[in-house]
């Protein structure tokens, strides 16, 4: 991965500002973008990035966070329907060709993979380690 | 038509109702638990308790074989999941998401969602009742490429007194029906318009400012 990506993260909760921290620290250019203002504090000191006060389901908002130019887009609030169309509109509205939505629900990640957004479902992610550790290990 | 509602409030509960009215079936989908109980109470509707994002709750309410999905929760982001579950997952042949921020219109369109926005047909609306009385803009068609506009002529309007087949109206643009004391007449070329005559106009978005101009006389 090139060093200097303009990259967008909606949502900075803990995965959003632990991404936001990873990702300012390798160089990247990065906008974060969360409705509450408070959800800030989880960046870290070292944090070089933007930071905007809003709703990013609003086009308004994304344009404002200069959506247009990015060369990645990242949502990761709790809410799987705005990480879902926040991501379809980066994609089809701003064009932006690398765009990453946090999906709970595994039911839902296999549609939305059809409509070409690429998703990471933590549940099953999870689920899969779980699996993984009691297979190696077997019952106590 | 068996039609699934998502969403909740006095405007769904009322839309509801006017669904019923109309002999279609209606299961309505709401997370609140309260508010449920009291729409089952209310309404010769199924109702349904839970998210209408979660393919699971769809799929309880009878997603499969609905012929229409309404998304009308207060959240666009939640009505855009609904929509394209229903679409995509259990092939419902018609949707349509409401849109609480006008921009998301658009948006939704190019997502292949049909959406409209409360906020502005109101506005549009207001806007209209406000500026010009003797304008109404009856329905976009086609997506907004073709305007239905009825207009009263006043007396002071340039067109009264003439024939149509006097007037000079811009290229593409037609007066389809005069209405006069309440009675249609659908003009010919030696129809003559009359003071007080609401004239139903068709034009299109390049010559809807020219067209009203001409047969309102007004110049802004």
């Amino acid at each position: 991965m090139a060093n200097d990506l303009f990259i967008v993260i909606v949502g900075c909760g803990r995965l959003g500002s632990h991404l936001a921290n990873q990702l300012s620290r390798a160089g990247h250019s990065v906008v974060v973008v969360d409705t509450d203002e408070r959800a800030f504090g989880n960046l870290s000191p070292e944090y070089s990035g933007f930071r905007m006060e809003g709703d990013a389901t609003e086009i308004a908002v994304l344009k404002q966070a200069k959506v247009g130019k990015a060369d990645l887009l990242i949502a990761t609030t709790r809410d799987d329907n705005v990480n879902l169309m926040v991501a379809q509109v980066a994609k089809t509205e701003f064009g932006i060709q690398r765009v990453l939505a946090r999906v709970f629900e595994p039911q839902r990640e296999a549609v939305y993979q059809r409509l070409g957004v690429e998703t990471v479902c933590p549940t099953a992610v999870a689920a899969e380690l779980f699996l993984k550790s009691i297979a190696k290990e077997g019952p106590a | 038509m068996r039609v699934l509602i998502v969403g909740g409030g006095r405007p769904v509960y009322f839309l509801c109702r006017t669904f019923l009215a109309k002999g279609h079936q209606v299961t309505l989908i709401n997370r609140n638990q309260d508010e449920c109980v009291q729409m089952a109470r209310r309404l010769k509707a199924t109702v349904v308790c839970g998210d209408g994002s979660d393919p699971a709750i769809l799929e309880d309410a009878g997603a499969h074989g609905a012929d229409a999905v309404l998304a009308f929760t207060p959240n666009d982001q939640d009505n855009l999941a609904v929509c394209q579950l229903a679409t995509l997952q259990y092939a419902v042949p018609r949707t349509v998401a409401l849109v609480n921020d006008p921009d998301n219109e658009a948006v939704f369109q190019k997502l292949g969602v049909t959406a409209f926005s409360t906020t502005r047909t109101i506005a549009s609306m207001v806007e209209q009742r406000t500026a010009l009385d003797e304008i109404t803009n009856l329905i976009p068609v086609g997506e907004g490429k073709v305007n239905i506009t009825e207009v009263k002529l006043q007396d002071a309007s340039p067109v009264v007194g003439k024939t149509l087949r006097e007037l000079s109206l811009p290229a593409d643009s037609l007066i389809a029906v005069v209405l006069r004391n309440g009675e249609p007449i659908v003009p010919r070329g030696d129809t003559r318009l009359e003071s007080g005559d609401h004239v139903v106009l068709i034009t299109l978005p390049a010559n809807h400012g020219p067209v009203l101009r001409a047969v309102t006389g007004e110049t802004d």
